[in-house]
């Protein structure tokens, strides 16, 4: 049996025809689900040869949600860290304050065109969950929120606009109230609403097709980062860095760069407490197996009796106990490398950033700047390092606040 | 002939639909759960529905989500599960057992192993609810080798095209899933299920079991009208759960009042089975 990569000698012709990244992916989902999740799939197949459907999503892109996002030379934190050359691509500066946009721009379109009356989603932060009720409002489609509890206390300015743009949050209270919980409730109230409900999923996870859509969707990052890079240095990066949660702003930066075997890539999880701390942690890669949950087989937080686990982080957004199985096959193949850095690094980074680039970033990518923070003094000068500013970090004061003992 | 086959011959011969009970292993602790499972058949449940617990029952409304929950809260294993059934079989070898679920904590014990330990503890069939056939290849074939029945589910939202692909390889009978939705929510609209199984019925002829949102004699009499069997969960599981104590512990209410909503349940099949034949 042939793999993917022997097949074509490439990195970026995943999934196969069955939704298959190798061993991961794939379309686990009740029989209720799955003629549904394959019309979808046809549907969004036509758009993407549609000229007409890219050329409305480059519109929006451009002109409401405010492409391209700048690729950013970071000079304090490239004197402060002494060796690479760091370059943020700011997508925390679109529309609605993160790379989430991206993808709801696209799936909002594909629902009008298969006929959906109805959006539902699930959100961690809530920057999924308000990028999904702006394009509801924009588009004018009744829209309803899953979030967890535990969620909507740690990320109340974000439940705040959520509710101003028209859409309903159901609070989920089963599980321990987090994103994995607000994805089960929102793939319940799929099931029983496919006749009329498009449920946007906000990252590079769930089944087939949408750990390839979503993918395609926010690959607009890496594209533009390439001819961004090509305009101001006339080369490629050498070093991309992206922290992951399910994984979707690390596989928008990383796919146009997949083929490229002189460009290194790190995907950044959620460390928490420490990996060696039992369900302590987020990082579903470097301390998880492999599982089945959500749709399709990836690397999993679990037990050893095949259990979830809730894990851990200081970021409402990485903290999930899956990954998308696209980065699951990225890890096995050794193209990526995936580290983890922790709660007390993030935070570190995120004051950092803040004072050196006058750039308040979200927790998720401060992870990201964690890791760049060990290897940029080791790398040479000359060496082009990208990170994905994903998101900006105004939902995170509050919770920055407690933990930093600060008061409002 | 497996178990199932068997079961669902002597049902043919009594002339009447049987009854299919759902409850969780484990639920609300391991001695209850079994002396629960032991007292079904007598109660008048056919085949037995055990549902492997699962952390997260995405398939599921609240009432088997909180069962499964509370399985796990107080200990519930794959291995514990197989144990219960392997118990069950020293005392019971007619009513079949359907181990019902999701793929993950079969993933994670190893498929192969699950199988021969599922068969050799006594299993007769297998529900994985989030595999479709689809994604069934690693699982199916491996269960008709030690002859377990792999028993796929069928949906309203099952067309003709998908519909002879579901078929092909079921065995043992045929889950249709009355509503579109999750368990234990709304009620199966009699008709338009009759127009579905009727469907059904023109590509196979494995028996059909009916589920999903079943709580009423009156249900299972009307839905045993129009298949051979009719299967309710969360009605029970719902039951079990309101009997126990505010730790969640069982009390002297639970198994009396779990195998009395059995044996009213299952009134209306056997009352059609003692009318004398018109
Ligand atoms: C700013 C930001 N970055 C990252 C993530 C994690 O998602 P993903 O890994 O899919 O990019 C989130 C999720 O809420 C987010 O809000």
């Amino acid at each position: 049996m042939s793999t993917m990569t022997d097949a074509l000698n490439t990195y970026r012709s995943g999934p196969d025809d069955h939704g298959h990244f190798g061993l991961f992916g794939g379309r686990y989902v009740a029989e209720t689900l799955m003629p549904l999740i394959l019309d979808l799939e046809q549907a969004y197949n036509e758009a993407k040869s549609d000229p007409a459907f890219q050329a409305e999503l480059d519109s929006l892109n451009t002109h409401y949600s405010g492409r391209p996002s700048p690729l950013y030379f970071a000079e304090r934190l490239t004197e402060h860290f002494a060796g690479a050359k760091i370059y943020f691509k700011r997508d925390e500066l679109n529309h609605t304050g993160s790379h989430k946009i991206n993808n709801c721009l696209g799936q909002i379109q594909l629902a009008k065109r298969m006929g959906k009356t109805r959006i539902i989603a699930e959100t961690g932060a809530g920057q999924h969950g308000v990028a999904v009720a702006t394009v509801a409002a924009r588009f004018g489609l009744p829209c309803e929120i899953y979030m967890g509890a535990t969620d909507i206390e740690r990320q109340k300015p974000n439940v705040f606009r959520m509710r101003l743009l028209g859409a309903k949050v159901n609070p989920v209270t089963s599980g321990s109230g987090t994103l994995k919980d607000a994805m089960n409730d929102a793939l319940r109230d799929w099931v029983a609403n496919v006749h009329d409900t498009f449920y946007i999923i906000g990252t590079v996870a769930g089944p087939h097709p949408y750990p390839a859509m979503v993918r395609d969707f926010q690959s607009v990052i890496g594209k533009e980062t390439r001819e961004q890079m090509m305009e101001r240095e006339g080369r490629l990066p050498d070093t991309l860095v992206a922290c992951i949660g399910g994984g979707s702003n690390a596989m928008g930066l990383f796919h146009a760069f997949l083929d490229d075997r002189s460009v290194k890539i790190y995907g950044v999880e959620a460390g928490g407490h420490g990996l060696d701390v039992p369900n302590g942690h987020a990082a579903s890669m470097t301390g998880g197996e492999p599982g089945v949950l959500h749709g399709n087989r990836t690397y999993l937080l679990q037990d050893d009796d095949g259990q979830i686990l809730e894990g851990h982080s200081i970021s409402a957004g990485l903290d999930y106990p899956g990954v998308g199985p696209e980065h699951s096959w990225l890890k096995d193949s050794g193209r990526v490398t995936y580290v983890a850095v922790t709660d007390k690094e993030a935070l570190a980074a995120f004051q950092l950033c803040t004072k050196l680039e006058g750039i308040i970033p979200a927790l998720e990518p401060s992870h990201a700047l964690a890791h760049v923070q060990k290897i940029a003094p080791q790398l040479s000068k000359d060496n082009l390092l990208v990170m994905n500013m994903c998101g900006r970090g105004d939902k995170d004061i509050f919770a920055v606040a407690e933990h930093l003992s600060m008061e409002m | 002939m497996t178990r199932i086959d068997q079961t669902f011959a002597k049902l043919k011969a009594e002339g009447r639909g049987g009854l299919v009970t759902f409850i969780t292993a484990g639920d609300p602790d391991y001695d209850t759960s079994l002396s629960l499972l032991k007292g079904l058949p007598g109660a008048g449940a056919d085949i037995v529905e055990l549902g492997m617990p699962f952390s997260d029952p995405m398939a599921d409304g609240p009432a088997i989500q909180a069962s499964s929950l509370r399985a796990l809260k107080a200990g519930q294993t794959m291995k514990k599960t197989l144990a219960m059934v392997r118990d069950f079989r020293t005392e019971n070898t007619s009513t079949p057992i359907v181990l019902m679920g999701y793929y993950n904590p079969i993933y994670v014990y190893g498929v192969d192993r699950f199988v021969t330990d599922a068969s050799e503890a006594g299993v007769d069939g297998l529900i994985i609810v989030d595999m479709p056939p689809e994604e069934d290849e690693e699982l199916r074939p491996v269960t008709a080798e030690r002859a377990l029945n792999f028993i796929r589910l069928a949906t309203p939202t099952t067309d003709e095209r998908r519909l002879p692909a579901v078929l092909a390889n079921t065995s043992g009978f045929v889950y249709y899933v009355s509503i579109a939705g999750i368990t234990g929510t709304a009620a199966p609209d009699v008709s338009s299920v009759g127009a579905h199984v009727a469907r059904i019925k023109a590509h196979t002829d494995l028996p059909i079991a009916i589920g999903f949102g079943v709580k009423t004699p009156e249900q299972v009499r009307d839905l045993a009208a129009l298949a051979e069997g009719v299967v309710v969960g969360s009605a029970l599981v719902a039951t079990i759960g309101s009997t126990l104590d505010e730790n969640e512990r069982a009390t002297a209410e639970t198994k009396p009042k779990l195998l009395g909503l059995v044996e009213y349940l299952s009134e209306p099949l056997r009352r059609r089975a003692e009318a004398p034949a018109i």
